[in-house]
């Protein structure tokens, strides 16, 4: 039995251990939001935040978020303590998605970037979302949208010892 | 006009026309009371087979086309709020059900008519041929950049207005006054003369009975207030919070998940497979064997994928087995090269005397090109989800064809039609991989077999490894130049001859010309590929065309310009591009200018690229791409469009690379089918220019002059000339 908490949710799941978190998020807890893209970590659509970090969760074995802070797509808009997290809104305003299928990892990444670095230049954009395939090639859309959500000075540093400390009680 | 097959159907070129005829939506008769039933539940009144209205006034437009990405169901909505009069917020989108009623007439009709005039006596006529063609294809298509062009032009925009007539005839009667005085806003009905307004939903019960007008007045170019505007996309805000269920996400009681595993080798078959080290992991319920593939069917994807692999499949051998991509290519040029020794090519232009035009020419310009295979790579991975009983099959998938996978699931379980249902979802890509019902068939066959519902979900290694390919072709030039370095030969030869057919087809007045083509199948799955046969013929003619302006030593922007004084909207879109990007500054060492034009689906494009090299290493600094739709519906969806598929075609033209190797694909994933990433992704700069011609397509004509513009530039920075696409096969080391 493995224990953690999805989306500030407490969870417990009797899977092998070795099972990618991708594969629990979608299947046994039926949140579909993260993606299957590649299975090897090379496309980004399964990211979700494990403590904070963007990881890539199908190369990431249910294990090592024993005990951990899970947040997925449908958890983003409470961390930012609104109906919409401002990344979101500035998807929303720039027109970003196409097809769509990639945005929920592609947020995911944004968002874990502007915690720890709320004013991104082009390169930090680069290092950030590089790891994130986008078929429809809406790269200048989500690069335009990161810094209009950053200028709204709207999202909160992420703070790694509040969750330590929510961890340790979850 | 012969037998069409049904991709003939959605991308051949128009016929010749005269003045854009007013396209027809409704067939004489009354068709909606007969598919109310289909489309319409409490309350709601179908006033054609397109529209509906609700008791709250909620006017919503029924249509045949899904959402990929490409965002035409705003554009759709967009068009049908305009001739209808309805305000933004009350209007929805409904895709139609995949039925033989919502089969895509308008669709084929307004691609093969194109704008040809109708007389107006004969419009019923041919409204109900194409009824009856669309209906015998079974053609429900999304795809060949058509849904605003042609189901828009000659669907919905006619649908709307014969709606609104319909509700100011039932105003009319109902309030006793004439109809004339009757005017329609904001989704209301208003006599001036008496001050009277009310919602359209009051008539809407009456407007139903009456048959709609065959022919009713649309709205001028210059009175749109919602087409050419740009509206929010309906599908974004599900977008960006997980809450968009695309086929993957399907969620049925009791299902279990299935991995698969085709025959490597195609046309291959399995010969054995080993199931007990499959069926004795835990959580595996069966293995089922396809005769072409094998999949196992487990509690969870991940089980049935490991157990999988777990598995020793062998394969019959198979005469493709020793196939390479070199071994491809050397038949394709043979191939072409003796057709056209031979005289046996089939020609798609003849003009002039082509031998007199080479014997004059002072200098003459040869080259061959070539293209790989490429994959689609959808973000999501091919997947179906299935539920079959002894006399019912439900499948839950994103398609591009939702009619046309409907028969052809039904047909591979031997049900009647009406015994299968689609549940249709969003799509995570299709760019035409999504057209084609395999995965839909197979996730049939192996519920069946499993007795419980089943979702099928594709490995990335199978999504890449078991396409329908863009075909990899070769393709020979040769050019002659007069003394002053004019064009006055041009001959090309070519195979693998798709559709659209005027895709190998030059804008340029050269006044001998023999473009040809020749056979030369090969063992590899084929299919429709973003931009389909532009998207090879696009880098190949405008490649080409630069070699032989430098070899002119002409300026290849002004030697174009020169050539297409018969074709203004061209020139337009040309200079447009050149002029917006700078065309003809000096660029400093280690920068590279490159410039292409393609006219596909209607729209014409032209794009100007920038190159940097440094270090050896190429990027795409800028893209300054014109646009000339004939009228963008939707200007913002049309530049996301443009910049959708420039970086689609940059991946194909920097990357994109299918090769065969032992008759398979030696590709597997992302890892060594690379694509275009952030750090990689150009400035884009897009230029509309409405030109008010008949309306074009949007998802498409972006992705054809990237490659070439970028080989250009290559070229501009660097003298050396790529022929052979990726480019990442090219070695740069030498350089900056």
């Amino acid at each position: 039995m493995i224990q953690f908490r999805v989306n500030g949710e407490d969870q417990r799941v009797d899977v092998d251990p070795s099972t990618p978190l991708l594969w629990v998020i979608r299947e046994n807890l039926a949140m579909t939001g993260t993606k299957f893209g590649c299975g090897i970590a090379q496309c980004g659509a399964c990211t979700v935040h494990l403590n904070g970090n963007a990881i890539r969760s199908c190369v990431t074995p249910v294990a090592a978020a024993e005990g951990a802070d899970v947040t997925t797509i449908e958890g983003l808009a409470a961390t930012a303590g609104a109906e919409r997290h401002p990344l979101q809104q500035a998807w929303i305003d720039n027109q970003v998605p196409q097809c769509g299928y990639c945005q929920s990892g592609q947020l995911m990444s944004a968002a874990a970037l502007l915690s720890q670095n709320p004013n991104p230049d082009d390169a930090a954009i680069d290092a950030a979302m590089s790891g994130n395939v986008c078929r429809c090639g809406m790269y200048p859309r989500i690069r335009e949208a990161i810094k209009e959500a950053a200028a709204s000075n709207s999202v909160e540093m992420f703070d790694p010892s509040e969750v330590m400390e929510g961890s340790s009680n979850g | 006009m012969g037998k069409w097959t049904r991709r003939a159907f959605i991308t051949t070129g128009v016929l010749a026309g005269g003045a854009l005829a007013v396209g027809v939506a409704i067939r004489p008769g009354h068709r909606a009371p007969k598919v109310a039933g289909q489309v319409t539940e409490g309350g709601e009144s179908l006033i054609n087979m397109w529209v509906k209205i609700d008791p709250s006034n909620k006017v919503t437009l029924i249509a045949p086309h899904s959402e990929m990405g490409q965002g035409a169901p705003t554009a759709l909505t967009q068009m049908l709020a305009e001739e209808i009069d309805a305000a933004w917020d009350d209007v929805a989108y409904m895709e139609a059900p995949a039925t033989d009623d919502y089969a895509n007439w308008a669709l084929g009709k307004g691609f093969i008519l194109g704008p040809a005039d109708v007389p107006a006596a004969l419009i019923p006529t041919v409204n109900g041929a194409f009824l009856q063609v669309a209906k015998g294809m079974k053609l429900q298509i999304t795809g060949g950049s058509l849904s605003v062009r042609s189901t828009g032009v000659y669907g919905i925009r006619v649908a709307g207005a014969a709606a609104r007539e319909v509700l100011l005839k039932a105003a009319a009667e109902a309030w006793g006054v004439p109809v004339g005085e009757l005017s329609a806003a904001d989704t209301h009905v208003i006599h001036e003369a008496s001050g009277k307004r009310a919602p359209f939903a009051e008539f809407a019960q009456a407007a139903a009975q009456y048959s709609p007008p065959v022919n009713p007045s649309l709205k001028r170019s210059e009175d749109f207030k919602v087409i050419g505007t740009d509206r929010p996309r309906f599908d974004i805000p599900s977008k960006v919070d997980g809450t968009a269920q695309f086929g993957i996400d399907a969620q049925v009681d009791g299902m279990k998940y299935a991995a698969i595993m085709a025959a490597p080798v195609f046309g291959a078959q399995v010969a054995s497979a080993d199931e007990t080290s499959a069926t004795s992991m835990a959580g595996v319920h069966r293995v089922v064997n396809l005769g072409d593939a094998i999949a196992v069917v487990a509690d969870g994807y991940w089980q049935a994928n490991q157990a999988l692999k777990a598995m020793d499949i062998r394969w019959t051998a198979t005469e493709n087995d020793g196939r390479s991509s070199d071994d491809l290519f050397s038949q394709f040029e043979s191939d072409i090269v003796a057709a056209a020794n031979s005289g046996e090519s089939k020609a798609d232009v003849e003009a002039g005397d082509i031998a007199s035009g080479f014997s004059n020419a002072v200098a003459t310009v040869e080259a061959t090109y070539r293209v790989p295979y490429l994959a689609h790579a959808c973000m999501e991975p091919m997947n179906a989800t299935a539920r079959v009983t002894a006399d019912s099959c439900e499948i839950w998938i994103g398609t591009q064809n939702p009619l046309g996978f409907r028969y052809e699931v039904a047909e591979a379980m031997e049900l009647d039609v009406e015994q299968v249902e689609i549940h249709q979802h969003y799509m995570g890509g299709g760019f035409g991989r999504r057209s084609n019902s395999d995965t839909a068939v197979q996730a049939a066959r192996i519920a069946r077999d499993a007795g419980v519902p089943v979702k099928l979900v594709w490995s990335r290694e199978e999504d890449i490894r078991h396409d329908h390919y863009r075909p990899a072709v070769a393709s020979r030039f040769r050019a002659g130049l007069d003394e002053q370095g004019n064009i006055v030969a041009w001959d090309n030869v070519y195979h693998e001859k798709h559709e659209p057919v005027e895709a190998p087809v030059i804008p340029y007045a050269v006044a001998a010309q023999k473009i040809h083509h020749t056979d030369s199948p090969t063992h590899v799955p084929f299919g429709p590929w973003r931009s389909v046969d532009h998207s090879q013929h696009g880098f190949f003619t405008e490649a080409f065309f630069d070699e032989v302006a430098v070899a002119a030593g002409k300026d290849p922007y002004a030697l174009r310009m020169g050539m297409l004084s018969d074709k203004p909207r061209h020139q337009t879109v040309l200079r447009t591009a050149a002029e917006k990007a700078g065309w003809g500054e000096e660029l400093p060492r280690g920068m590279g200018r490159g410039i292409a034009l393609q006219e596909s689906f209607g729209s014409i494009v032209a794009q100007v690229v920038d190159v940097s090299i440094n270090a050896g290493k190429l990027k795409v600094e800028r893209v300054v791409v014109a646009v000339d739709p004939g009228f963008a519906v939707s200007p913002n969806g049309l530049t996301a469009q443009m910049e959708s598929g420039i970086n689609y075609g940059l991946t194909a033209a920097l990357y994109g690379d299918i090769s065969i190797e032992n008759g398979a694909v030696k590709q597997s994933n992302f890892h060594d089918y690379p694509m275009v990433r952030m750090n990689e992704s150009p400035v884009i700069e897009t230029h509309i220019i409405n030109s008010g011609e008949a309306w074009g397509g949007a998802g498409e004509p972006g992705t054809p002059a990237i490659a070439p513009a970028l080989v250009s530039a290559v070229f501009d920075a660097t003298g050396i000339r790529v022929r052979e696409l990726p480019l990442s096969k090219q070695d740069f080391s030498d350089w900056g």
